[in-house]
């Protein structure tokens, strides 16, 4: 009830900046424009729907700009040495995977704070893949790889949006039944909203984290597969930063950073209004440093209105 | 109550008469609804503790309210630093860090010593030094000996009597009657927030105090059918955890209601946890419905062992979680799952406890204090619990709740359930169990049975030493 007038809320804030940029602008309204934004918001929502679980658990990631650099350069790499798409695509995945579980590891086995445990691997991470490429660009061959984030050719206009568009949306569903409606989402949002209930109910916190940061890192390998998929080189630079527009779209989204709080949803109308004010001002030719100071009151007046209005400190 | 220079004034009382809100009271931190305090025959109002300090009203803290980080001159001068121009003026905070420890018998305590690095005992005496480094007048105790040894008692009893000696006032919260008798000139006893007696001090007896302190008849409002005993469901032998317990022994069976009685500190709440296996084993045997050893709270939940917390904001409740998910939290995977699921079981808790609420899907965080309660109660109904781990059920509801919650834990007994009550309001207790076993500080030093014993007596094998 309460989450769906907040839903419905964010998305009036999208459509009204939408309507906003129209009326300023003669060629935001349109199709192709639209489809370019969605294209824009695969990778910050991929991501952002893993970095919800995380948040909801009220824990933090700090790491997803350096797996996701990570995952290009590890897909670019199989590709060079003549691997199947499908099966680099995997292991792309698979590496963020495992950057998850260890984000997790390490938080749990060194009973650290998330945010210094994946501080600590926002450094390896990048590290790692600067290492594996020889701190250069891995070019790897076209593939259809490239497609998944490209805007559709005329012929396939029928679809839309690209396919990772379509996945991102799918896995957005799956995920917010996944913490609506089984014993493991409730366990997340457990855990997040008070650890010493959880843990008096049977729940093993240590478990849940693992878990929730686990799933995130698959979903960072598929914001690194959507990142590869636009650059179509494996590149360990790119991405800095990445994590912080990921945290501000599910913050935006209603997540709050004290956990127990936030929804896929949201977080990913949360990343559609990033990027929509971030196309519409450049688009009206706003230099980039004034984008920024415009994003960042921009989150804070959304926070702050959020929280006013939930009537908590 | 008044106090004169020189006297050590006990206050004594049960849990929940009120001791503690007077000396917040007193302190600055809360203000009086009504009535007066007057210091030195003016008026005394103070709207914070320093004002307090000010005034020359100091509070040593039962638990430590120092800064770990900061050294002991830094605690001892927090608030207050001397300054020379836009410095701190370290010279002259170790001098008089110096001279206010001096009389404790701390002199060889180095004033850069980080507060970390003390023992609770030691840190006690850095807050007595704070008092004295503002040069209170009166100095006010709350419950210091709980946390300290016989060896660091007796010392602070010293540090006590040179207070008096010096013509300070010294109130001194307690609830051990012994305390009263070694150490206070007068005795004034709270009973449910008022005071009603007033007795000399050292040499008082036992007795008399502690009827004074329970003082009188047990309330309607329990319910207590005759119950039939079946076999043992819980067997404690010996057991030990981190702190507390010490070493508890005890046998509870299916069908009857066992009370844990003590003073605070003395580690009801800590034998439960470490039942429930939330709190490590150190030593000794359990045995819970047949299982030997340590287990889980999964996996006590399995065995269909329930446990409700006493602190029901921080530990019991996910308040912002909604009355269903709270009442199905472990045992999502029970029974009907799904959200519809849990929302019907929701529904099923609020008809079986008549829980006030909007619906199943409210966040629990809105519910008033009886119904939360419910709610963290009806986790044991659902599916039904053979043994009830009860810390404090009723505290801070209301009184038809908890009339329900004692209907309740009657029915879940006649059902056969093994019930345990941790509590410190004894007319409850006795009102409500079978049997009472009495705890003092982390030993098993008695069990009663409820029926004959009286507040007195629970009262005297919990407080005498």
């Amino acid at each position: 009830m309460k989450g769906a007038t907040r839903l419905l809320g964010l998305l009036a804030v999208w459509i009204g900046l939408s309507v906003l940029f129209a009326l300023l602008l003669p060629n935001f309204a349109t199709l192709r424009n639209f489809e370019t934004i969605i294209r824009q918001t695969m990778i910050v929502g991929l991501a952002g729907i893993g970095l919800t679980f995380v948040i909801i658990a009220g824990e933090i990631d700090l790491s997803v700009g350096s797996a996701v650099a990570l995952v290009t350069v590890v897909i670019a790499w199989a590709l060079r040495e003549g691997w199947n798409p499908l099966l680099a695509a995997g292991l792309g995945i698979l590496t963020g995977a495992a950057a998850g579980f260890v984000n997790g590891f390490l938080t749990e086995r060194f009973r650290v704070s998330s945010f210094i445990a994946t501080l600590c691997t926002l450094l390896v991470f990048r590290g790692l893949a600067k290492g594996l490429a020889n701190e250069q660009k891995i070019d790897a061959p076209m593939t259809w790889l490239a497609g998944l984030t490209a805007s559709l050719p005329p012929e396939r206009r029928w679809l839309l949006l690209p396919t990772g568009a379509w996945l991102m949306l799918a896995l957005a569903g799956v995920a917010a039944w996944v913490l609506y409606a089984t014993v493991a989402g409730r366990h997340v949002v457990a855990v997040g909203s008070n650890e010493a209930t959880a843990r008096m109910c049977g729940i093993d916190p240590r478990r849940v984290r693992m878990g929730v940061f686990t799933v995130s890192g698959i979903l960072m390998g598929l914001a690194g597969l959507m990142q590869f998929s636009r650059l179509t080189v494996g590149d360990p630079t790119v991405a800095v930063g990445l994590e912080l527009s990921v945290i501000a779209a599910v913050v935006v989204g209603g997540a709050s950073l004290r956990g127990g709080q936030g929804s896929i949803a949201g977080s990913l109308i949360g990343a559609l209004i990033m990027t929509t004010i971030a196309s519409g001002f450049s688009q009206l030719g706003w230099r980039n440093w004034q984008q920024e100071i415009i994003t960042g009151a921009i989150i804070l007046g959304a926070v702050a209105w959020d929280r006013a209005r939930a009537g908590r400190p | 109550m008044t106090a004169v220079p020189g006297e050590v004034h006990a206050l004594l009382g049960e849990n929940g008469s009120g001791k503690s809100t007077l000396m917040r009271i007193l302190h600055g931190e809360l203000r009086p609804d009504a009535g007066t305090v007057s210091l030195g025959g003016r008026s005394y109002a103070p709207h914070t503790p320093r004002e307090a300090l000010q005034a020359g009203v100091a509070l040593v803290h039962q638990e430590l309210a120092l800064c770990a980080d900061l050294t002991v001159a830094e605690n001892i001068w927090l608030g207050d630093e001397p300054r020379s121009g836009a410095r701190l003026d370290r010279r002259r905070m170790r001098e008089g860090a110096r001279a206010a420890l001096a009389p404790l018998g701390e002199a060889d305590l180095d004033p850069d010593t980080p507060i970390r690095q003390l023992a609770p005992a030691r840190c006690q005496l850095v807050e007595v030094a704070r008092a004295l480094r503002a040069n209170a007048r009166v100095i006010l105790f709350d419950e210091p000996t709980s946390s300290l040894g016989a060896i660091e008692v007796e010392r602070l009893f010293a540090v006590i009597d040179r207070l008096r000696a010096d013509g300070r006032t010294v109130i001194y919260i307690t609830h051990f009657l012994d305390e009263v008798g070694r150490l206070a000139d007068r005795v004034t006893v709270l009973r449910d927030g008022e005071s009603v007696a007033e007795f000399a001090g050292r040499g008082q007896d036992a007795d008399v105090l502690a009827s004074a302190m329970a003082g009188r008849p047990v309330s309607e409002v329990y319910v207590r059918t005759t119950r039939m005993p079946g076999e043992v469901a819980l067997r404690l032998d010996q057991v030990v955890g981190a702190r507390r317990p010490k070493s508890v022994s005890l046998e509870v069976h299916y069908g009857e209601v066992v009370g844990l009685a003590g003073l605070d500190g003395a580690g009801r709440t800590e034998t439960l946890r470490l039942l429930f296996g939330l709190d490590a084993l150190r030593g000794g045997e359990i045995a819970v419905r047949g299982e030997v050893g340590a287990r889980a709270p999964r996996f006590r939940w399995r065995q269909a062992v329930g446990l409700v917390s006493e602190d029901r904001k921080g530990e019991g409740l996910a308040l912002t979680m909604s009355l269903a998910e709270n009442v199905a939290l472990p045992s999502l995977h029970h029974g009907e799952r799904g959200p519809r699921g849990w929302n019907r079981r929701g529904n099923a808790a609020m008809a079986r406890l008549s829980i006030r609420a909007a619906g199943p899907g409210q966040a629990v965080g809105a519910l008033s204090g009886g119904n939360q309660q419910k709610v963290a109660l009806a986790r044991l109904m659902d599916p039904a619990c053979r043994v009830w781990l009860l810390d404090e059920p009723t505290r801070g509801i209301d009184v038809n709740s908890k009339a329900e919650i004692y209907r309740l834990i009657d029915a879940a007994a006649q059902d056969g359930a093994a019930v345990v009550v941790a509590g410190s309001y004894l007319p409850e207790l006795l009102g409500i169990c079978d049997r009472i076993a009495v705890l003092r500080r982390g030993t098993t030093v008695a069990m009663l049975d409820a029926r004959t014993a009286t507040e007195t007596e629970i009262l005297r094998w919990s407080a005498s030493s």
